[in-house]
């Protein structure tokens, strides 16, 4: 469909539903959906021919840690006929399990290695979930935003050993992260406070 | 008695010099036919996600010259692009022919580090030599502009860190009329070249069908037939005031890869010529002090930009709550930044789409039941840097 209201009403109208909620927003879509649904949503998205967001972009997923719901899973899609993009996201808590589209679209294979690696998210019916960026041997999922920017270990070659080890990091300083914030807009519950009043008029 | 044959595994790389980078490639051989291609990324992995989420949004730009590092400024603008869009400014109308113009220098030293070097893991050195020298006048052009060969750190969001040194525009128009030459040069000795023929047509053949499923951009998709290109289809900063066509294959081999390449190097010539032309003088960044750094004498003289100077140096400019995804048409194909903004002056998450990264995940369904021969021509036609693959 040629027109970006056009499409958002169709794919609210076709799903209903399975869709929690569809925004517009920098000539993107954005539809929030949930796991179990996440087959159907795609597979309209790619065969319907009114969408034909037949390409695949990226899969990738966003940490919120202090929410139950931890992880935000999202799935970026490209229609060539129609020349629209659109953002698909849902929530999943640390522990679940998602369904692999590898069967949909192949590339989603690496991308869904990626999602594994350097979050530590499970894909179910994966040909191949292996680690694909960081080391044989890692531990630890980096992008998930309580593993510290400076790692857990670091890789030395030994000349006793005649081989590579791995060893705790050991740094001569912290990793520092200064908090620039000024003064004078004060500190963070005057600040929810203001917020609030604001709010209420 | 019956002999048992069994395939032989092989390790191509990490140490390998047709393997453009650090990429470890573990080949079934049956005899000399492939019959399966494991590639092991990651050697080159840095954690540039990571590093740019624990960054002020001004400190992450040089991390993306680091990406793709043949093509440095095409990743800064990706970049700069979606925090403009999220903050809403304008870009000056010189800062944007600026930055197409150096975007397109990008292309060219991309496309003749790709070409040359396939020619050269096909068996001819010559157009390297040639190739190389020209890439050498075009990083001076960076140089000159940003300080640094390289790794340019140049793109700001609201335009570019400083403008144009005086002679530039007329040595950029100056290598615009000899340029030409050079990529006739490199066509007569490789387009019709029997050789060069014999190693790259009808190899490594993508369907239309295929370069979309496997999320391929850029040369990989338009050498296949179809007639995508981002700078048409969803243009970006003045592209749509330029005129300039759009190379597409027929066969999807490697070869008519090659050949839109060389196309695309002659399109970008013109590019550049019609941004010199229609560039006038004017500010190259956005007035709002609230995002790019004033003036060294306004510094001296005003207390306010004093402040600003301070605060953008320190904290750095804070971007409002979005989420976002930009892509640009980077040589290799779409780069995308997707950003997610929480408020603060750093970025809650920023996940990069580097094209390289989908293009050697086919590796595998592109060599099999080709010879061993031919994974070096096909590795050299994906146009793989192992900067982005791995960030």
């Amino acid at each position: 469909m040629k027109n970006l209201f056009d499409l958002e009403k169709k794919i609210n109208s076709e799903l209903a539903t399975k869709i929690k909620k569809t925004e517009l927003k920098h000539n993107q879509i954005y539809i929030e959906t949930n796991k179990d649904d996440l087959f159907d949503v795609i597979l309209f998205l790619k065969t319907d021919k009114y969408t034909q967001f037949r390409q695949l972009i990226d899969i990738t997923a966003v940490d919120y840690p202090e929410e139950v719901d931890r992880f935000k899973i999202v799935y970026l899609f490209l229609s060539h006929e129609f020349n629209h993009r659109v953002i698909l996201s849902y929530f999943i808590n640390e522990n679940e399990v998602i369904p692999s589209i590898t069967s949909l679209f192949p590339s989603a294979n690496w991308m869904e290695r990626e999602v594994f690696d350097m979050y530590g998210v499970n894909f179910k019916d994966h040909p191949d979930l292996r680690r694909i960026l960081t080391d044989y041997g890692f531990e630890g999922h980096p992008l998930r935003k309580d593993f510290p920017l400076t790692g857990h270990s670091e890789v030395r070659y030994s000349e006793d050993k005649k081989k590579v080890i791995n060893e705790p990091v050991k740094l001569e300083q912290n990793f520092r992260n200064f908090d620039y914030e000024s003064p004078w807009e004060g500190t963070k519950y005057i600040k929810e406070q203001t917020i609030s009043d604001d709010k209420k008029n | 008695m019956t002999k048992k044959i069994k395939n032989l595994n092989l390790n191509f790389g990490p140490q390998h010099p047709a393997a453009h980078g650090v990429l470890r490639l573990i080949l079934e051989l049956d005899g000399e036919v492939v019959e399966k291609a494991d590639p092991h990324i990651g050697l080159l992995h840095r954690g540039t996600e990571k590093l740019i989420e624990n960054k002020t949004y001004m400190q992450a730009v040089p991390y993306f010259d680091r990406l793709d590092y043949v093509a440095p400024m095409n990743q800064e603008h990706a970049f700069a692009l979606a925090i403009e869009k999220i903050l809403k400014i304008e870009v000056p109308i010189r800062a944007q022919y600026i930055r197409v113009m150096f975007c397109e220098i990008g292309r060219i030293l991309s496309h003749i580090l790709n070409v040359t070097t396939q020619a050269l893991d096909v068996g001819a050195l010559t157009p390297s030599l040639w190739g190389f020298e020209e890439r050498e006048t075009l990083m001076t052009f960076y140089e000159r502009a940003s300080g640094s060969r390289l790794h340019a750190n140049y793109f700001r969001a609201g335009g570019v860190h400083q403008d144009l040194p005086a002679g530039l525009e007329g040595d950029i128009e100056k290598f615009c009329n000899s340029f030409p030459k050079i990529i006739n040069d490199l066509e007569n000795i490789l387009t019709d070249n029997r050789i060069f023929k014999q190693r790259n047509v009808d190899i490594g053949i993508v369907s239309k069908q295929d370069a979309l499923d496997y999320s391929f951009s850029g040369v990989m998709v338009r050498g296949s037939g179809v007639p995508w290109d981002l700078r048409k289809s969803q243009p970006y900063d003045c592209y749509n005031q330029l005129e300039f066509k759009i190379p597409v294959g027929k066969n999807g081999d490697c070869y008519d890869r090659y050949l839109c390449r060389i196309e695309e190097m002659k399109e970008s010539i013109s590019i550049i010529k019609q941004c010199l032309a229609k560039m006038e003088k004017g500010p190259i960044k956005t007035f709002d002090g609230k995002i790019s750094p004033p003036s060294k004498k306004e510094i001296k003289q005003s207390m306010e930009a004093l402040i600003h100077h301070f605060k953008l140096f320190t904290e750095g400019y804070r971007v409002p709550k979005d989420e976002i995804y930009t892509a640009v048409e980077a040589p290799k194909g779409e780069f995308g930044v997707y950003l997610i903004s929480d408020g603060s002056s750093k970025p809650y998450k920023c996940k990069i789409r580097a094209p390289g990264f989908s293009h050697l995940q086919s590796m595998d369904y592109l060599i099999k039941g080709h010879m061993l021969a031919d994974v070096p021509a096909v590795l050299g036609s994906l146009d793989i840097v192992f900067g982005e693959v791995d960030r």
